[in-house]
């Protein structure tokens, strides 16, 4: 079982998170002039790292707020979660 | 002493590596089995193929067979970072069925277990594909009408299949829990009688010795560290055995389809997730066939060695790890013990995950690449085994000739920008 800390309540018990998937995707601008291989690449296409990797998670059991958080796809280890909105912090930190 | 009643012949390991048959049984045999030959070679790699296989599961070395049978192309190797069937295809639940709602995938699964039906005789090696019958069970009004509508569907497409009821499952499965009353109760199924389990470990071997007796080398411990190009197409692959050249590479990595496109710079539409499975104690025969609850996340049947064989869900975050979490397992257990209440104290005894390849529409991604030459045959999640031979064959055909089969041909990558997506996510569920 992971321990997660939602930046708002504290640790919790993974049960209480639902993943949310990739985070800092930016839904493009002027999507009229996008073209389908440009909305492809914002719909579908994901980064899937073996490694570390930027992910969007969501404390459904508890203050039902979204925020990101930095794992490790391998270990599984959480480094860092952090805010909506927040810089994430960089390769070195954490 | 005994030795010296070995029959003449048996030091020749191409007399050995001969058929498997009654015979061969019983010449073994006055020799205690010692003298069995390797079921396929270790060579070195070449420094060059005509093309190569990235990937050892039963979907590569399947490739590699029907690329040697098929398209005549036998200077070819499959090139595996551990040992062959040691990924997904060695940790699934080895469920085979083909009730698929859409016509595309309906083909394409139908194909392989028409294939499965003779694949013991073309191989000459027993996969144990049983053909016990799969339900698919029912827990709401929509997913009844979901089932209705799939086996429809599925007759129309001359695949077999009926909807039955609670009343009939009881009496198939004495064991299961149709009582009303619970909070998943069963309100019916569909029964796909030619459905069943083969042996998973049957599947890689076979396959690697088969593709091994028309020359093809099976290269282990062989984990492909970049993709080399020149204009647009490939040259060959860096390994840690060396580097390898091949003018067609055909990538069947499963979960790390990802990390191969990023060496060859282009993006999939993939996650990779961790997928687990639980085996029991071996028990008396109890589960004569194969169920499977999308809507619970549980599914189980019983190996012919007698362990109660239960797979779970996929865990919501990305991972490599080959492992996933408790909660899960939980989940799919406290499923388990509302359907069969006769299981609640039986032992488990090995749990254990995958890396399972899952795409926005539930569908494999088969076909070409941006890079020329370069082949993909990805995307199958959580339910590739039972395409092991259907997959196999057409990723083959699509490596020979540079262009995709009728029947993968709407898999192709291209189909997230088209938007033709086939969605089997209502039809398929989670589980496979
Ligand atoms: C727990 C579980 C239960 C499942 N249950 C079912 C089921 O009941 N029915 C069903 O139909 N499907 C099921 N599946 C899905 C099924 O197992 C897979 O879809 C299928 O086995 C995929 O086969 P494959 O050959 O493509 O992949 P794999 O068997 O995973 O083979 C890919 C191979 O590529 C190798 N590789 C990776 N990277 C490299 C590299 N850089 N260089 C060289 N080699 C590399 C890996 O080591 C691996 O051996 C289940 C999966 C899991 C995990
Ligand atoms: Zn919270």
């Amino acid at each position: 079982m992971l321990l997660i800390e939602c930046p708002w309540c504290g640790v919790r018990d993974e049960t209480e998170f639902a993943c949310a998937g990739e985070a800092h995707i930016a839904r493009p601008l002027e999507t009229e002039k996008l073209s389908d291989e440009e909305w492809a690449d914002y719909l579908f296409m994901r980064k899937n790292p073996k490694g570390r990797h930027y992910e969007q998670w969501l404390h459904a059991a508890g203050c039902r707020r979204y925020f990101n958080a930095v794992r490790d796809t391998v270990t599984y280890r959480i480094s860092a979660t952090y805010k909506i909105g927040e810089q994430p912090p960089g390769e070195g930190e954490k | 002493m005994l030795r010296a009643f070995r029959p003449p012949g048996l030091e020749n390991p191409a007399l050995n590596m001969s058929k498997y048959s009654i015979f061969s049984l019983v010449r073994n045999a006055v020799s205690y089995h010692e003298n069995w030959a390797a079921a396929w070679r270790s060579p070195e790699p070449k420094p060059e193929y005509d093309a190569l296989i990235v990937g050892g599961g039963g979907h590569g070395l399947a490739t590699a067979y029907y690329l040697a049978k098929e398209h005549g192309m036998s200077n070819i190797a499959v090139l595996e970072k551990g040992w062959i069937g040691g990924g997904n295809t060695g940790r699934n639940t080895t469920i085979v069925r083909s009730n698929y709602l859409w016509d595309e995938s309906a083909h394409l699964y139908e194909k392989s277990m028409q294939l499965w039906e003779g694949l013991s005789q073309d191989l000459n090696y027993n996969v144990m594909f049983s053909q016990r019958g799969v339900y698919n069970l029912g827990h709401n009004l929509q997913d009844m009408r979901d089932i209705q509508r799939r086996v429809n569907a599925n007759r129309l497409n001359g695949i077999d299949g009926h909807v039955v009821s609670p009343q009939e499952i009881k009496r198939a499965i004495p064991e299961i829990n149709i009582d009303q009353g619970c909070r998943y109760p069963i309100l019916g199924a569909s029964f796909q009688p030619r459905g069943g389990v083969a042996r998973h470990d049957a599947v890689a071997w076979g396959f690697a010795r088969g593709a091994d007796k028309y020359g093809v080398d099976i290269i282990q411990n062989c984990e492909v560290t970049a993709i080399r190009q020149e204009n647009g197409a490939v040259t060959g692959v860096e390994t840690t055995r060396g580097s390898i050249k091949a003018k067609k590479i055909g990538v069947v990595v499963a979960g790390h389809c990802s990390v191969m496109a990023e060496m060859a710079g282009f993006r999939m539409p993939i996650e990779s997730h961790p997928l687990q499975a639980l085996v029991s104690e071996p028990i008396k025969p109890i589960i004569h066939t194969v169920i499977m609850s999308n809507a619970v996340h549980g599914y189980i049947s019983q190996s012919d060695k007698g362990d109660l064989v239960i797979g779970a869900g996929i865990d919501s975050y990305n991972g490599y790890g080959q492992r996933g979490s408790f909660p899960t397992i939980e989940h799919t257990i406290a499923a388990i013990c509302e359907m069969f209440p006769v299981l609640r104290r039986v032992r488990m005894n090995r749990q254990w995950g995958g890396i399972v390849d899952t795409a926005p529409d539930a569908c494999p991604i088969i076909g070409n690449t941006p890079v020329e030459g370069l082949y993909f045959n990805c995307g199958w999640g959580t339910g590739g085994f039972k395409a092991t031979p259907g997959s196999g064959w057409v990723f083959a055909h699509n490596v020979a000739t540079g262009e995709p089969h009728e029947l993968n041909r709407p898999f192709a990558l291209d189909r997230f920008v088209t938007g033709f997506l086939i969605d089997e996510h209502g039809a398929a569920g989670v589980a496979h």
